[in-house]
């Protein structure tokens, strides 16, 4: 095996204010400001200026990622908004330059940060395919040899003569991907685009590039969608305010990335900051085993969820509807109730019960939001208030180990 | 064993200049592609489409017939109309290559942020989009001076160095131009203005007799000078440019493009950041 990338103390730092498109009138001020304390002769000005330009101007979005991936692997970059994936992704694809670090990538590098960039609306399919295809490094002659394997993978060999503007967005996104997915690159790198398209075509894309990490080659996948990441990636890299621990297997990557609380939500705790002009609000969430708060259940006895909810006077009658999720974040059930509203007392309490010997040991979190008559949104929290079922006793089912799934089915063995 | 993969370094920007063009030379698919990209889809969804491309010199030389011939009287070697046609040509191709490589950076600025090639291809996609019109304005310039009896001669072999030299000139000043304009967008705003008045500097609606000897040479600094009084001499003969004169402003502007790549070079990397 050899190494596909090789990631050297790499940093980037972007500097605040100044990274904007400026006016000349921010350019003579910044002149001046720079001429003034120095015409001054004032020393103690000059010393302090640099040292407050680095604290407030700027920040880093990468602090030293080091890591290196071997050839034929396929990572998952996860790690909350902001972490700085998308500046890992514009380094690697050499839209923008690090700081300091270095970064070897062995092999044509294709990346697809966006499907069907430089799309012009007024030209045809054809036209447009042509055109994506040499802006992603292809030649004119490599496209030629391509070309009917993309437009029947895209699935738009009817509208190939029709202007783009024409083109669903789906369609688009189809030709966009089929174009990427046949550079053959030997590195690829593929942004949250699969996020758009139907499920089918989703699972044609991930079909596609499971291809591409079975013939040797390295592929960079980030997601927010766990279940993509967990299906696809063998190998995890997590980022967290631009920093990492580097490579490690996906399920272990997984956890780190889940326990990374979101905001005010830690385990078995989530309280929100809601405006209070809302109709109605989720406020808080508390899980409860044995009468304590707890965000650590033991998976054998009963627990509780609390649901906190502050209602206006003038609300509407309102539903709950709340999902428990799994650590790849897909709903294992939902629970909807409705909301009994009384006029005196704004601050209503629900409760959910949650049988015991039904989830398995392993991380969860949950989804929970309110409806309005219309079924419209009024608060909406995803993947809040983390919790974690311990395996006590001794299940025979969990003496095992390895992968179980996520509940203890209700079964029953027949023998004669 | 396959043949040894290449390798690519990404580093912090160095300070050094260095041009590169072999690396443009590799994505020159692309450039051909992107200036076909925008002659093709020019004109789309337009009724008269490519004849915009005469309708526009062709009413412009009528009103400057009428306002510079009937009602100020300016003396030309030449019929006024052919005489405005001929230097319009020129001065079209290059206002238009000017502005549009300006803003070449900025409007591809959706592609930049998402996919990596060498920035300098949309400026020198930009620049030869406008010689496809050049091509049909001299059609039509021909039928003009078939109506009036006029035949070019032999220096009719010099067109393609004076169009050339307009491009060039647009590509000097509009990669200087197209670079300052990413950070300061001010340069967008003041580009159209510049143009203007640069056309009353050029002998296009008067010839350049009316200019007084004395400062002929520092009027002949501007590039375009040579240029349009190039494109004439080389349709309708009459008297020759000052060659030596061309020469000079031509290296001005050599220079100046060779300026502009290398500060394009240097400042290509921060694109995608400041956008």
């Amino acid at each position: 095996m050899t190494t596909s990338i090789k990631i050297e103390g790499l940093s980037k730092r972007y500097r605040l204010g100044l990274t904007h498109a400026g006016s000349i009138r921010e350019l003579v001020n910044q002149f001046s400001r720079r001429l003034v304390p120095r015409r001054s002769g004032s020393h103690q000005q000059d010393v302090a200026e640099p040292s407050q330009t680095t604290k407030s101007d700027s920040f880093w979005a990468l602090k030293d990622v080091e890591f290196s991936i071997q050839q034929g692997e396929s990572v998952g970059i996860i790690g909350r908004n902001g972490a700085g994936k998308s500046t890992l992704l514009k380094i690697l694809s050499r839209i923008t330059s690090p700081t300091t670090g270095r970064v070897e990538l062995v092999g044509r590098v294709a990346s697809l940060l966006e499907v069907g960039t430089g799309f012009h609306p007024e030209l045809t399919g054809r036209e447009n395919l042509y055109l994506n295809g040499t802006i992603l490094g292809m030649t004119r002659a490599e496209v030629n040899r391509q070309f009917d394997a993309i437009v029947d993978f895209a699935g738009v060999e009817k509208f190939i003569d029709t202007p783009v503007k024409r083109y669903s967005s789906g369609m688009k996104v189809r030709l966009g991907f089929a174009v990427a997915a046949h550079l053959e690159p030997e590195i690829l790198i593929v942004d949250e685009v699969l996020a758009v398209g139907d499920m089918d075509f989703q699972r044609k894309c991930l079909g596609k590039m499971d291809d591409v990490a079975k013939s040797g080659r390295t592929i960079m996948f980030v997601s927010h969608n766990m279940a993509a990441v967990s299906q696809l990636c063998h190998t995890g890299v997590v980022l967290n305010q631009g920093m990492t621990d580097g490579v490690m297997p996906i399920s272990q990557a997984i956890d780190v990335y889940m326990k990374q609380a979101p905001g005010t939500s830690r385990d078995g705790l989530f309280i929100a900051d809601s405006s209070q002009d809302a109709p109605g609000a989720i406020t808080r969430i508390r899980i409860r085993q044995e009468g304590n708060e707890t965000g650590t259940l033991r998976h054998n006895e009963d627990f509780e969820i609390v649901y906190t909810t502050r209602l206006a006077s003038s609300a509407p009658d309102l539903r709950l509807s709340t999902a428990i999720c799994d650590r790849l974040q897909q709903k294992i059930f939902t629970a909807v109730t409705e909301i009994k509203h009384s006029k005196r007392q704004n601050e209503i309490e629900l409760t959910l019960q949650v049988r015991g010997r039904f989830l398995m040991p392993g991380r969860y979190s949950l989804i929970a939001g309110l409806l309005d008559p219309r079924m419209q949104l009024v608060d909406w929290h995803r993947f809040v208030c983390p919790f974690q079922i311990e395996n006590v006793g001794d299940d025979p089912l969990l003496s095992g180990g390895g992968d179980l799934g996520v509940v203890f089915g209700e079964h029953q063995w027949l023998t004669n | 064993m396959k043949p040894s993969p290449q390798i690519t370094i990404i580093e912090p920007p160095k300070s050094a200049f260095e041009l590169n063009l072999g690396e443009v030379w590799r994505y020159r698919d692309l450039l051909m592609l992107l200036a076909w990209r925008d002659i093709s889809a020019r004109f789309r969804q337009s009724i008269v489409g490519y004849g915009w491309a005469i309708l526009r010199p062709l009413i412009t030389v009528l009103i400057y017939t009428l306002v510079f011939s009937k009602f100020v009287r300016i003396e030309t070697e030449q019929p006024y109309v052919i005489f405005a046609f001929a230097g319009l040509i020129p001065w079209l191709y290059f206002s238009q290559a000017l502005s549009s490589v300006t803003g070449s950076v900025v409007s591809g600025g959706a592609m930049l942020t998402k996919v990596y090639f060498p920035r300098l291809v949309l400026p020198l996609a930009t620049v030869a989009v406008g010689l496809i019109e050049v091509l049909l304005q001299l059609f039509v310039l021909g039928g003009v001076m078939f109506w009036y009896d006029f035949a070019p001669g032999l220096p009719i072999l010099a067109l393609p160095l004076f169009i050339a030299i307009a491009g060039i000139t647009a590509l000097a000043f509009g990669i200087w131009l197209t670079a300052l304009n990413v950070k300061y967008r001010d340069v967008g705003m003041a580009v159209p203005f510049l143009i203007q008045i640069w056309m009353y500097l050029c002998p296009i609606i008067y010839p350049i007799s009316v200019v007084d000897p004395e400062y002929r040479s520092l009027y002949s600094l501007n590039p375009m000078v040579g240029v349009i009084e190039g494109f004439r001499w080389s349709l309708l003969s009459g008297s020759a440019p000052d060659w030596s004169m061309i020469a000079g402003s031509s290296t001005v502007t050599f220079i100046i493009l060779l300026a502009g790549l290398l500060y394009f070079r240097k400042v290509e990397q921060t694109f995608a950041d400041v956008i």
